[in-house]
């Protein structure tokens, strides 16, 4: 660890925070876009700078915060060699490509759009590089698909754009489904998802039966990502993408992001016969067929993606044959690959900017043209065939050096041959491009006339070219970094030398023939091409066309199967699937012996019990008739309520019984504007099976209960038993423990409460304005009515009976604390009294006289309850936390106060307002149903009657 | 005593389960609400059963109680399935008011075959 850690830290988030900025900085104008765009970038580079000096020394830089510490997830980032050389290439060129997309891009592209995207998959690839813990890692390598679909698809107009980057997405995103999923095994076996520890874990993991699974998953992951045969076909369709994109994402980033984690998990994973033949295979096969398809592209980008493809198989081959010397090269491989593929394709760019196309059939002599282009588009093109004294030329003697070592299957031929037949057809596309391009005589049917672009164009791949050229000449300028890298990767002290000229060796005449044979091929390109173009050639694309739209056609027909609208059909799958879950867990497992006797049966709980049954059979059978199940229902209710008395929870009982009122009076209100019959419309078919799903729920659920009824266990209650009176000051437990113990849940439920209550009134303001209200007027309720609808009796009793009903809620709320009752109860006590009135004279009626807003009822006892809960900050006690003490009053008893009460107050007016607002709601149709509005509290008042009588008789 | 309770939160289920699978927006609500029934005895019941014993503490006797952390959570369970069915009818309310039945499967002549084919996808 070292005094600038933190920085790593920064380094990676740099592109993220950019990312926010062009986008509005397009407003002060593309330069000002473009240079804002350039500042994270830059200033990354140099914090990255100030640390390169201490990696290059063979230090590595660490820096860790926890994120999910249970997930085994930390913010961790590390800093060596290879993060080094990656991170300075994903900078280095997004400075190149900022500036080059800014001449690049025409006026119509929104250019803060591309800014920010390419910052975002900027600050993914920089994260991948960077981290330290894997799991961190495949965030970020799931960001750069995500990211990369962005820039890919950036022309939403173009079908091709717009397709490449679903087919990139998919391929890579699915690789990296696998990848995680290699990556978990990993973490497992090692028991750590830290990559340091990981990688020190190397031996593990080979010794472990779980190798062979995840080198597979991971290598899919690393696969699809680096374009490798089978899943090399997206590469090409993802050239739809701006120019400056494919430079960036398609050479330099992320298709190495593929080589890069076989690089870094190198350590973990490499070394073994599995190792080996699965990514040398791989790689060489990709070599080989990416090259000679790259021949037969007359389109340019077609032509480099293609050589991507093979240089990215060169790469991977390199890596699979896990020899240090091979490691060295590959990392070699790696700069060089970036230099002069970054250039081509800005090249490949500028002439598709210039002369408005990209087909080689319709370019050639544009060296004449434009001179400068072509100078830098040769030597690239040079450097990439493999030319001395180029840069490309040094690593592929060093590639062509450990093929000739390398035995397949005991033959120690076919990777030396195949290996310089792929440098065969790379030294011919090369040349292809070159000549058929930048060579022969000018021609005048350009679709437009080419000259050579501004400065800025030409910039970036000039300055890629110089390196080129550089690193061909003195290559041991690389010495430093490329050991640093090759450390990293093979974990072990490495040595490269690194000289333009190795002597005559194998590799040398391997490279002769290459230039011979490439030279023959390309000489012959017009007779090949037509034996090419005549050959069946299996399209990759269709088959991945084809694999979508099956799976596009199971998703189809499983989701019309499942998912066809009939809400009766999800639910009886999912109460069938519950059952068969529930079933295969119970049998999963022996089940102990009771060890509880089971209480008697008094003669009048098994009335109670008959009830119950009787009465829920009755709902079933008569719910056609909807009010007769409204009052069979309302006798369940009372029969539970009769059970908890029983079954000493005098709290619930009293509970259940106040909301069972206010449901059937809901229930009441509700109906009167529904149908009062359901239709009988389901066959007999169909009633068996849904009673069949439904006795089994039951008896699933009933031998559920008896399983655990005889059986003993460990709680936590008896905690708040002990603790209910001398920690919360009370003797009802329940209620301690819903003011006291759980009072941030009381507290979270009346909110719910709240909501509910919110979401009831919101609804219904909506429906009475929209076209409901309409058919409401429409319709005709007064059949329904009752003729006398405030009956006298009804509404002297409810009158009579409001202060009393007042006084019983007052006195259970009271005693809340030591007996059953409490805020939630007097809330339910205290509704049922007023809603007695509203039933009694009638909604207009009782609306008059309420005073307070439920609403507002509510709100204050939610804030009242929250009050009390940050009153115990004041005397430095966590929230909610209650406290009580005995006041004495010498001539009577000794009275308790308790802070709880201020929270159940709470408690019970929102409650109140809660209950209260959502039947008001509700009531509230009424009035557009056609409804008189009634001033007098009763129909007929006799009283006045008799005043009538009396005046007249007077 | 345990056989009885087990058996009636069986039955509540078992008819909660089968109005749930109605086709009508009413009979729904009913099973819901039987459900609520259920589940609420059901959660009670984990606590095991006593009788004469409520979770109110005797500062004169030593004497049982029943489990009291089951009955705070039913108790505010019960409180919140209210409002849960409030909404359930409201939604429910508004549904037939807008569509002028109360229907809640969106297609019902592919639903389970339960009416006759000529009658398919004329309900949208």
């Amino acid at each position: 660890m070292t005094g600038g850690t933190s920085l790593l830290a920064i380094i990676a988030i740099l592109p993220f925070l950019g990312a926010l900025v062009p986008g509005v900085m397009i407003r002060a104008g593309r330069n000002a876009c473009a240079s804002f765009a350039a500042v994270p970038t830059v200033l990354a580079l140099i914090l990255l700078g100030t640390q390169a000096p201490a990696v290059l020394r063979g230090e590595v830089i660490q820096t860790s915060f926890e994120w999910l510490p249970t997930l085994g997830l930390s913010v961790s980032f590390f800093l060596d060699g290879l993060g080094l050389l990656f991170a300075l290439m994903i900078l280095g060129v997004g400075l190149l490509i900022t500036v080059y997309a800014r001449f690049y891009l025409s006026s119509a592209d929104p250019m803060g759009q591309f800014y920010t995207y390419l910052l975002l998959f900027q600050g993914a690839m920089l994260g991948i590089v960077l981290s330290d813990n894997i799991l961190l890692l495949l965030i970020f390598w799931e960001l750069t698909s995500l990211s990369s679909f962005l820039l890919i698809g950036f022309w939403k107009h173009l079908p091709e754009g717009r397709q490449g980057a679903r087919m990139a997405l998919t391929v890579t995103g699915a690789g990296g489904l696998a990848m995680i999923a290699g990556m978990l095994i990993l973490g497992n076996i090692v028991g750590s998802y830290n990559l340091t520890d990981i990688l020190a874990g190397g031996d593990a993991i080979k010794a472990s039966e779980w190798y062979m699974p995840a080198l597979i998953l991971i290598l899919i992951g690393a696969f699809t990502k680096s374009a490798q045969f089978p899943f090399h076909f997206w590469l090409p369709h993802a050239m739809a993408a701006p120019t400056p994109v494919s430079a960036y994402l398609h050479s330099a980033t992320m298709v190495k992001a593929g080589v890069f984690l076989m690089a870094r998990m190198w350590p973990a994973l490499a070394g073994t016969e599995a190792w080996f033949y699965i990514v040398a295979t791989t790689g060489l096969v990709t070599m080989v067929i990416g090259a000679l398809i790259a021949l037969f592209k007359d389109d340019l980008k077609a032509l480099l993606a293609f050589s991507t493809v093979s240089h990215l198989g060169l790469l991977t081959m390199l890596l699979g044959f896990g020899t240090k010397a091979a490691a060295i090269a590959a990392v070699f491989h790696i700069i060089n690959h970036l230099t002069f593929k970054a250039a081509l394709f800005m090249t490949a760019g500028i002439v598709d900017h210039e002369a408005h196309t990209r087909d080689i059939k319709r370019l050639g002599g544009l060296a004449k043209l434009m001179p400068i282009t072509a100078v830098i588009g040769t030597i690239t093109a040079l450097s990439m065939a493999g030319a001395i004294p180029l840069n490309g030329f040094i690593s592929k003697e060093m590639m062509l050096e450990e093929a000739a070592h390398t035995t397949w299957m005991n033959n120690p031929w076919i990777v030396p041959v195949l290996a310089t037949f792929g440098a065969c057809l790379s030294v011919a596309y090369s040349l292809r491009f070159i000549f058929h391009v930048f060579g022969g005589k000018v021609r005048d049917d350009y679709p437009s006339t080419p000259h050579d672009p501004p400065f800025g164009l030409y910039a970036a791949p000039a300055l890629l070219t110089v390196f080129v050229v550089l690193l061909g000449v003195m290559p041991h300028l690389a010495e430093p970094l490329v050991m640093a890298a090759a450390n990293a990767v093979t974990g072990q002290e490495t040595h490269p030398h690194l000289v333009l000229w190795h002597g005559i060796t194998p590799a040398l005449w391997m490279s002769v023939i290459a230039f011979t044979v490439g030279g023959v091929f390309y000489a012959m390109h017009g007779q090949a091409n037509r034996i090419w173009l005549a050959m069946p050639r299996p399209e990759a694309k269709a088959v991945f066309d084809w694999i979508i739209a099956q799976c596009v056609g199971f998703a189809k027909w499983a989701s019309e199967i499942t998912h066809n609208g009939a809400i009766s059909r999800y639910l009886a799958i999912f109460v069938s699937a519950t059952l068969v879950l529930g079933y295969m867990a119970f049998r999963s497992g022996p089940i102990a012996p009771p060890t509880r006797e089971m209480l008697p049966v008094p003669f009048p709980v098994l009335i109670g019990w008959t009830i119950l049954v009787a009465a829920t059979l009755l709902v079933v059978m008569n719910h056609h008739r909807r009010f007769l199940a409204l009052v069979f229902i309302s006798m369940i209710g009372l029969a539970i309520s009769g059970g908890f008395v029983y079954l000493s929870a005098p709290d619930l009982a009293l509970t259940q019984i106040s909301v069972e009122t206010v449901t059937i009076m809901l229930l009441l209100l509700a109906l009167h504007f529904m149908p009062k019959t359901s239709p009988r419309e389901s066959s007999m078919a169909l009633r068996s099976r849904d009673a069949g799903i439904a006795i089994a729920a039951g008896v699933g659920v009933a031998a559920l209960t008896m399983a655990f009824l005889v059986r003993d266990f460990d709680s936590i209650s008896a905690y708040h038993l002990a603790n209910s009176y001398t920690g919360g000051g009370g003797t009802n437990v329940v209620n301690v423990i819903l003011v006291d113990f759980r009072g941030y849940d009381t507290y979270g439920e009346i909110i719910v409460l709240g909501i509910a209550g919110l979401t009831i009134y919101a609804l219904m303001d909506a429906l009475l304005r929209g076209p409901a209200a309409k058919r409401l007027r429409a319709r005709d309720y007064s059949q329904d009515r009752s003729r006398d609808r405030h009956p006298l009796m009804m509404v002297v009793a409810t009158r009579a009976m409001l202060p009393i009903a007042m006084m019983v809620g007052v006195y259970i709320f009271l005693r809340g604390h030591n007996q059953p009752g409490g805020g939630f109860i007097a809330g339910l006590v205290i509704s049922i009294a007023f809603l007695m009135q509203y039933m009694a004279s009638g909604f207009a009626w009782a609306q008059l006289r309420q005073k307070v807003e439920y609403h507002k009822l509510l709100g204050w006892g939610v804030v009242i309850a929250g009050l009390t809960g940050v009153g115990s900050w004041f005397a430095g006690k966590p929230f909610l936390t209650s406290a009580y003490g005995y006041i004495h009053w010498p001539p009577i008893e000794e009275f308790e106060w308790a802070t709880a009460i201020a929270f159940d107050l709470g408690v019970f007016l929102a409650v109140l307002g809660a209950v209260m607002l959502m039947l008001y709601s509700l009531s509230r149709i009424a009035r557009f149903a056609g409804e008189t509005i009634n001033i007098d509290p009763m129909d007929h008042d006799p009283s006045a009657d008799a005043e009538m009588t009396e005046a007249e008789e007077a | 005593m345990e056989a009885l309770v087990a058996s009636a939160i069986g039955v509540l289920t078992a008819g909660g389960v089968y109005m749930i699978l109605r086709m009508r927006a009413f009979p729904v609500i009913i099973g819901v609400s039987l459900l609520s029934y259920a589940v609420n005895v059901f959660l009670f019941s984990t606590g095991r059963l006593a009788v004469n014993a409520p979770p109110i503490l005797q500062k004169y006797a030593d004497v049982p109680y029943s489990d009291p952390l089951p009955q705070a959570l039913v108790l505010t369970a019960i409180v919140i399935s209210f409002g849960m069915t409030a909404v359930l009818v409201m939604i429910a309310l508004g549904a037939y008011l807008e569509a002028d039945h109360d229907r809640i499967n969106i297609r019902e002549g592919e639903d389970d075959g339960d009416l006759p084919s000529d009658e398919k996808g004329q309900d949208a």
